[in-house]
């Protein structure tokens, strides 16, 4: 009986949907880590601990009542702000980008709070001024998700960028920025675009028409998009099996274990495998969406569907990466991908998906 | 009113918000349809395709590395070019038993145990997967050997590679310097600038010297081919070849030739020279000595002789001429002439009685002249002609700190002059502000009368005064001191280096005049340079100093038969010639010289005969021996 109160105590704010779904891909995660970085343990229990740290938070997370969600929004918008600041004054260089911040017991990356940081703030500001919402409100929403791009773009660090872009923008776009003012904008964007080149040092140039032909940079990442869609194509229907991936094995298919862990997921498993996954993505942006629907108050929609639509850019810009369709920008596969980094943050958004589902009933009469 | 109608309706809110989200859903939709079509393309349409290319055959990106720049002088002559040889390398990833394989190596191959010390440097600096040579420039004969019998060594391999060569060797060292192997830091900082894949296959890269500064210019851009390789790693056929594209030559302002001739003409002096053409700022000597041969450090240097290089008290990897710092000494005077008129502290025509030392007012102490007794009345010309410190003394003193500060700051003093290489020191001007924030005490005034004379505090590099000189030969238009003449791409397309006009001081004509004609004086009889000037059919302006040495510097070893001479007073001498329209302009230091007069004026003779007339002055040992006594 007391064992079965823990339970449900336990369980209370779980959503037992997404903790089916999210369980499923710690698994697989695992699995194909093992095979990518070829049978090294320590790699995978690695792993495991960075997994079971995520799910501490998502669970802590989870468990927190909505209106601490809306009173930790500024704090934690004006903290993530201040570390991006601090990065770009004292920030350690690592691979040619200034991102990383050394406190003392470790080195951590400001910008990955900033894909949390950002949507909530803006959710946040929504909610403030729902009553009496007008353009202005927009135009300040606007400034808020901008003030920390400009920082991060500069670290340089484009796929960040454009999650964080992408989170701002869907917020934006659910809380009824008019249609409008987004065709004027794309339009004054498209316009504006020949200056912006003209602004451009050479190299900068040099990299941006490197990202959309990469057979210019044969030796560098177009060499990762053309083994990537040979890893991907050479699987076929069924797949060359676990841990029977050539491309894979025999050191063709460069950060196997990051970025391109897609290739070597569908190199194995071939298509059945790939349909598999994106099948799996589905059911949890599925229920983020069903989620979203039906949030209670306008703080949470917004942020739910935030989450959910980011969640989803994540997934798509690294299997279209990896397959060849867009450009090389390093976003790691959400939820498989090694790393500890990635995999907390989208555990914590998929906390406050929990979050908001399981308290709505409670806040509710 | 209008209040009420701001509220919004919820549930048409609601309705809004439903609506964006299916419209999201809609786009979610299309977007994971997209990636599935492309899926199915890839892995079932296209499958033949990708499966060949996987499983028979394997693509692999072979770099080709460019042909590195060659680098030359004005004239054309080579100071560094490439040679292709034949290295043997090891890869230490694949053996067990280094020792045994090197003793087993040697009895086909000479391997000496230099070779030997080097290679095991090599093995601690650098990630074992790479090989590493041990022996280069192996003979045919020795490739035919090691070929032979190769299937032995696992992880021996032959390679045929470029090598850097410069034909000079110690002559251009400290100028050309030199490239070496690449190191992690090389890469890290090759990460930094994005420029890490032009470097996949090479394997040097400049790491002083013009090679260090023109390494973008001389490196070139790398090619690649795609290599089609069937499973037993053969290739089987190039897919697409990109070429290289090889570095771009480099044109020095430098005259090879007149290099020689100022290396040649310090004998056993160390020191340096810095010769400019004053009216662009190129560079046409550049001299410090001794150097060293750059060669050895090429394919990493063996602990032996480096240390037996670094250790010696000579120091013959000190780039004096860039980064040594020396007090001026009387070579400061023409510049605080020039000061002295400006400020109108002084005018040409006021003497002073110098009784052969200068007191502060309420002081006793006495600041010597370098002759006892004094030189008598003294004007400011004379002051320049027989190096009187008496005058530059009161000078200095009655001129204040502060605008001895400003005054020669202008013409490049303690700082950098901004010549194309890296690390140059920036010498040391000082004030008043400086000896606060450095020392954290006030400026006093016995301070200024020594800085008068260029000793105290200051610090000058041998550069800087050439550069100094240059601007007072071109009359007070000073240009940026350069080393590059012109790029020229493989196309043939030269490209030039833009003269650049820093500024222009806009001296008086008459101060200038007056201070040049004594600089004149100073090489004909009565002179502190009469040495120099001695039988030149050219007209030549000049100035002699002396540099003490106060203190041995920390580190070095105490060597009885040394330390005399190693503390003996360092030997300055700046000139331009013709002094009339000045085509060249230098500074020339010998360590340890004595005076300025004696030792460090011929040199510039040498080097200037050579550089206007284009032979060398009859010997000079005569006049030499008569004037020595009489000098600065």
């Amino acid at each position: 009986m007391k064992l079965r109160q823990i339970q449900t105590r336990f369980m209370l704010h779980l959503d037992p949907v997404l903790l089916a779904a999210l369980g499923a891909f710690m698994f697989i995660s695992l699995v194909l880590l093992y095979s990518a970085s070829d049978g090294n343990w320590m790699r995978v229990l690695g792993q495991l601990g960075n997994i079971l740290v995520a799910f501490i938070a998502m669970w802590l997370v989870a468990n927190m009542p909505l209106h601490w969600l809306m009173r930790s929004a500024v704090p934690i918008y004006v903290f993530g702000m201040l570390l991006l600041v601090a990065v770009a004054l004292f920030g350690e260089i690592s691979h040619g980008a200034r991102r990383w911040l050394n406190i003392g017991v470790a080195t951590i990356q400001p910008s990955e709070l900033m894909k949390i940081a950002v949507p909530l703030m803006m959710a946040w500001y929504f909610e403030k001024n729902e009553a009496t919402l007008k353009l202005r409100n927009y135009f300040v929403a606007t400034i808020l998700l901008l003030l920390p791009l400009i920082l991060i773009v500069r670290q340089p660090d484009l796929g960040t960028t454009i999650l964080i872009w992408a989170s701002g923008f869907y917020v934006l776009f659910l809380a009824g920025l008019s249609w409008r003012v987004m065709i004027g904008l794309t339009l004054a964007a498209v316009a504006s675009a020949p200056f912006l080149w003209s602004m451009l040092h050479d190299y900068q140039r040099h990299r941006i028409l490197m990202l959309l032909d990469p057979s210019q940079d044969a030796l560098g990442k177009g060499y990762h998009t053309i083994q990537g869609m040979i890893a991907v194509g050479s699987g076929g229907i069924l797949g060359k099996g676990y841990m029977n991936g050539t491309q894979t094995h025999l050191d063709f298919l460069p950060e196997r274990t990051t970025d391109f862990i897609f290739a070597v997921w569908s190199e194995e498993f071939g298509l059945i495998g790939s349909i598999l996954l994106l099948g799996l993505y589905v059911v949890v942006i599925g229920r983020g969406f069903i989620i979203t629907a039906n949030a209670s108050t306008y703080f949470t929609r917004l942020m739910a569907g935030s989450i959910t639509l980011t969640f989803f850019t994540y997934a798509f810009v690294n299997m279209g990466m990896v397959s060849g369709i867009l450009p090389v920008v390093g976003v790691p596969l959400p939820l498989i991908s090694y790393g500890g980094t990635s995999l907390l943050t989208l555990m914590l958004g998929f906390g406050m998906l929990m979050s908001i589902h399981t308290h709505k009933k409670l806040v509710k009469t | 009113m209008n209040r009420y109608i701001e509220l919004k309706n919820h549930q048409r809110e609601i309705y809004y918000f439903r609506l964006r989200l299916v419209l999201s859903l809609g786009f979610v939709a299309v977007m994971l349809l997209i990636l599935l079509v492309r899926f199915f393309y890839l892995q079932v349409i296209r499958y033949d395709y990708f499966h060949t290319m996987a499983e028979s055959n394997r693509i692999y990106v072979v770099p080709i590395v460019p042909n590195r720049g060659l680098i030359m002088d004005r004239n054309g002559v080579v100071m560094a070019r490439n040679y292709s040889g034949y290295t043997l390398e090891i890869a230490p990833a694949k053996v067990t038993d280094m020792d045994a394989l090197i003793a087993e190596l040697s009895g086909l191959v000479e391997i000496t145990p230099k070779d030997i010390k080097r290679f095991k440097k090599l093995l601690t600096e650098r990630q074992a997967l790479e090989t590493m040579p041990i022996r280069s420039q192996l003979s045919d004969e020795e490739v035919a050997r090691v070929s032979a019998q190769r299937f032995r060594f696992p992880g021996v391999e032959i390679k045929a590679r470029l090598f850097r060569e410069y034909p000079f060797t110690d002559v251009t060292s400290h100028l050309i310097g030199y490239v070496g192997r690449i190191n992690q830091n090389d890469i890290d900082q090759l990460e930094e600038i994005d420029l890490a894949s032009n470097y996949l296959g090479s394997d040097y890269i400049g790491k002083t010297g013009v090679e260090q500064k023109d390494e973008k210019e001389l490196h070139g851009n790398t090619g690649f081919e795609q290599v089609e390789v069937d499973a037993g790693g053969r290739a089987v056929r190039v897919l697409t070849r990109t070429a290289p594209q090889s570095g771009n030559n480099l044109m020095l302002t430098l005259d090879a030739k007149l290099q020689e001739v100022a290396e040649e003409a310090f004998g056993d002096y160390r020191g340096a020279l810095v010769a400019l053409d004053p009216t662009n700022g190129e560079v046409l000597a550049f001299v410090s000595k001794p150097g060293y041969d750059p060669g050895l450090f090429i394919d990493g240097i063996d602990t032996e002789t480096w240390e037996e290089l670094n250790g010696s008290l000579d120091t013959p990897l000190n780039n004096r001429a860039l980064r040594g710092q020396y007090p001026p000494g009387s070579t400061i005077k023409p510049f605080m002439a020039l000061a002295g008129l400006f400020y109108d502290t002084r005018s040409p025509a006021r003497t002073i009685s110098d009784p052969g030392y200068f007191m502060l007012p309420g002081s006793r102490h006495q600041y010597r002249d370098w002759k006892s007794g004094g030189h008598g009345a003294v004007d400011l010309y004379k002051s320049i002609v027989v190096s009187c410190d008496t005058y530059y003394y009161g000078l200095a003193t009655e001129m204040g700190i502060d605008n001895m500060h400003n005054y020669l700051e202008r013409f490049g003093f303690g700082q950098k002059t901004g010549l194309d290489m890296e690390g140059e020191s920036s010498g040391l001007l000082p004030s008043p502000e400086w000896k606060t924030k450095r020392y954290n005490q006030i400026w006093y005034p016995g301070d200024t009368v020594s800085a008068g004379i260029g000793q105290g505090y200051n610090l000058v590099t041998p550069v800087q005064l050439a550069f100094a000189t240059a601007v007072l030969a071109n009359d007070g238009v000073g240009f940026r001191p350069h080393l590059v003449k012109e790029m020229r791409r493989a196309n043939g397309e030269a490209v030039l280096t833009e003269t650049k006009q820093l500024f222009d001081m806009q001296i008086n004509p008459a101060h200038l005049k007056l201070v040049k004609s004594a600089m004149e004086a100073v090489t004909k009889p009565g002179g502190t340079a009469v040495v120099a000037g001695y039988g030149a059919p050219y007209r030549l302006a000049g100035k002699t100093g002396t540099a003490q040495v106060i203190a041995m510097k920390q580190g070095e070893k105490y060597d009885a038969k040394k330390v005399s001479e190693y503390n003996r007073d360092h030997a300055w001498f700046i000139a331009f010639a013709p002094a009339d329209k000045p085509r060249i302009a230098l500074a020339v230091l010998a360590e340890n010289g004595g005076h300025g007069g004696s030792t460090a004026a011929p040199i510039a003779r040498k080097v200037l005969d050579y550089y206007l007339l284009g032979k060398l002055p009859v010997p000079l040992q005569a006049v030499q021996e008569k004037a020595g006594a009489e000098s600065d």
